[in-house]
């Protein structure tokens, strides 16, 4: 009977989770390409640095070290997750069991973990409730964006308490029936004593907590695609897939390439297109709305957990622009969110009369960039957000010619005289008039 | 004192009469025109000359890297640019470049190979690093002695591209006080100036940003503000005369204090 109410439960979880990422792949599908996959080392060195060691998140010392026992601890105690799945298949108890020794360190450090990360996630639940953090606060940051995170971090707390429940009634259970305990729970063993000795009561609380974690888990991982802790699946793989260019360089339009090669040399512009080369219909310029950004840019939009350290080190918002790196994002998930239903639905060409540029990021926030790239050093999971507003910028300029007035004129002086002030090109080397140095 | 007239070398002249320098040394927009800033191109040169370098400027012939015109979101503008200067670089037969502003050696660097313009780009301050660790420049230890120096990292040379180190080794050869901020290398703060901001009025805040940053760097009570970026100077130097501090505080290039102390 328990296995059978186990695998119903199993397969809704399985089933609206198909469901969910099916969904989210149509979105995908709207999106550009972008950089190819290629340097799988590279990228699983960056994985292992970034992820697993959380190099980033060590940014901020204390926090930082939270979090890594937040993220350490999901780690081990997946592996015991898994085992429960087992067990409620199979009918089995502990059937990891078998691995002995291992077995032993699995439960030991998860049994501690799941002490630590209640301990980490009350101080984390703390910071939001009661003490007013700025990085939590800002333009973007909507009731939703709260209630989340709260939703998010009390689901994470019930887990640890009914996993600690759970370890507890198993050993006090064990200890009962005198039968060997498999693995060792070493916080488990000093809650063990709070349950009592009824035999009965003891089996029954143990049932509850491991329903309990169970079902919580699979409830968990259907609303976290929904809410802004889908990052708990997409950390990871976007650190493998991250951008692996310098944060300097942007990435190289060839469309432009094309049409410039051809203005400067007249022999090419007149040139009949080869036999069987067709000319490709012009595509945006830029970012205009979410079918213009690449894949990568909906991929760190999904990930973001709209923590806010990007914002909290862009040099525009902390002194009081509007422009906010976390906003780029959030707003381009939500716009994908608004959007993409109706293209699935009407197709890619689709237009509601609203843009992600204009209606969700104004001009006044895109043009506030200095691309200094802080966002994008401080992002614990390696968003890249410049690359993305200069495609705004893009957009903004060769399709709109919209730039503010002093841009503008930038631009025609560097068209007339090749540098963004009014100089002469014969005045370039004035610098180096009467000049002498000493002999020592 | 003795003084040599400094001559500098144009790539054109070199090239009629078929000798060929191994450095093109790109002054850039700001290095030519920036009255402020046109004094860190003499102080460098007189180092290239100091060590008998052998480059050549492209004088008349240069023109804008398209820098701010890219990170303005004008990518057209940038490879008429970029594309026309690669043809004349590539008629000089140019390999090595050494450039003074960070946002030319980033698009030298980063961007110009996707264009087909690959050259070996070396920074001004790696340059310095490397002489003075080669022995080429002497500095004596104790010359800035009791002065506090610190510096501020401009964005092109830390995030972009890494580059932290070769400027704090030289300073700490300048001064066994120099000093570092919290939000310094990767934390560090922008000027305000990049990504085109220093071509156009700032948008609505509470602050400008250049002022923030100067405020942060004068808790560290310096002597010296040191920069290693036109842009960068352009900002420090406002933000110590918006707070009045323009007479006790100054912002110096790291090659304008090199300089001094080889007093050339």
């Amino acid at each position: 009977m328990k296995q059978i109410i186990f695998a119903i439960a199993l397969l809704i979880t399985l089933g609206v989770f198909a469901f969910t990422i099916t969904r989210i792949i149509k979105y995908f599908k709207f999106t550009k390409a972008n950089f190819p996959i290629r340097d799988l080392g590279k990228r699983f060195g960056v994985m292992m640095d970034v992820a697993f060691g959380q190099t980033k998140i060590f940014r901020r010392p204390v926090i930082g070290f939270l979090h890594a026992i937040v993220f350490w601890g999901f780690c081990v105690i997946l592996i015991g997750s898994i085992e429960m799945v087992i067990d409620g298949l199979f009918g089995t108890e502990r059937a990891l069991g078998v691995l002995g020794g291992f077995y032993d360190f699995i439960t030991a450090s998860g049994d501690i973990f799941a002490f630590l990360i209640a301990i980490s996630i009350s101080v984390f639940l703390i910071r939001r409730l009661f003490l007013h953090i700025k990085r939590f606060e800002g333009i973007e940051m909507k009731k939703k964006s709260h209630q989340d995170a709260n939703v998010a971090l009390t689901m994470i707390l019930l887990l640890m308490i009914s996993l600690l429940g759970m370890n507890a009634g198993y050993v006090a259970l064990k200890n009962i029936e005198q039968e060997e305990i498999k693995g060792l729970f070493p916080v488990g063993s000093i809650l063990a004593g709070l349950f009592g000795i009824n035999e009965h009561s003891v089996s029954l609380w143990h049932e509850i907590f491991w329903w309990m974690h169970i079902l919580l888990i699979f409830i968990f991982a259907n609303i976290l695609p929904y809410s802004k802790h889908f990052h708990v699946f997409l950390s990871v793989p976007n650190t493998f897939l991250t951008r692996l260019e310098p944060l300097g360089k942007l990435t190289n339009m060839d469309d432009i390439t094309k049409e410039v090669k051809m203005m400067l040399d007249p022999n090419m512009a007149f040139a009949a297109p080869a036999e069987g080369e067709e000319m490709p219909a012009p595509s945006r310029f830029g970012v205009k709305d979410v079918e213009d950004v690449s894949w990568k840019n909906y991929f760190d939009s999904l990930t973001c957990t709209e923590c806010g350290r990007c914002t909290s080190m862009c040099p525009a918002n902390t002194t009081g622009k509007r422009l906010s790196p976390r906003k780029i994002m959030m707003d381009l998930r939500a716009r994908m969110k608004e959007k993409g239903p109706l293209m699935v639905k009407n197709g890619k060409e689709y237009s509601d009369g609203k843009s992600y540029v204009h209606d969700y990021i104004t001009d006044e926030e895109i043009w506030a960039c200095t691309t200094c790239n802080a966002c994008a050093k401080e992002c614990p999971v390696n968003i890249n957000h410049p690359t993305l507003i200069v495609d705004l910028r893009r957009y903004l300029v060769m399709e709109e010619s919209s730039a503010p007035g002093g841009l503008k004129t930038m631009f025609s002086n560097i068209e007339n005289n090749g540098a963004p002030w009014q100089y002469s090109f014969e005045d370039r080397l004035l610098w180096a008039d009467n000049l002498e140095r000493n002999i020592n | 004192m003795e003084t040599k007239k400094i001559e500098i070398p144009v790539m054109a002249d070199l090239f009629a009469r078929g000798e060929k320098p191994e450095f093109l040394f790109w002054v850039g927009c700001a290095g030519a025109f920036d009255d402020r800033y046109k004094k860190v191109t003499r102080a460098f040169a007189k180092i290239l000359d100091y060590l008998g370098t052998s480059y050549a400027v492209l004088g008349p012939e240069e023109s804008c890297t398209g820098d701010p015109a890219r990170r303005a979101g004008n990518e057209m503008l940038y490879q008429m640019q970029a594309l026309q200067n690669i043809e004349i670089l590539k008629n000089y037969e140019v390999k090595k470049i050494i450039t003074i502003c960070p946002h030319c050696y980033n698009i030298f660097k980063n961007e110009y190979p996707d264009l087909g313009g690959n050259y070996e780009v070396i920074n001004y301050v790696q340059f310095l690093d490397k002489a003075i660790a080669e022995g080429k420049i002497k500095l004596d230890e104790k010359a800035l002695n009791g002065t506090r120096i610190v510096y501020h990292d401009p964005c092109y040379l830390g995030r972009a591209n890494d580059i932290y180190a070769e400027p704090r080794s030289i300073l700490k050869k300048l001064t066994p006080n120099f000093v570092e901020h919290e939000r310094s290398k990767s934390f560090a703060l922008c000027c305000g100036a990049g990504g085109a901001q220093m071509f156009k009025e700032a948008e609505n805040g509470n602050k400008e940003v250049f002022i923030e940053r100067t405020e942060q760097l004068l808790e560290t009570n310096p002597n010296i503000i040191a920069t290693a970026c036109p842009f960068c100077m352009t900002m420090m130097t406002d933000g110590l005369k918006y707070k009045n501090r323009n007479e006790d505080v100054k912002n110096y290039d790291i090659v304008e204090l090199i300089v001094q102390v080889l007093n050339l």
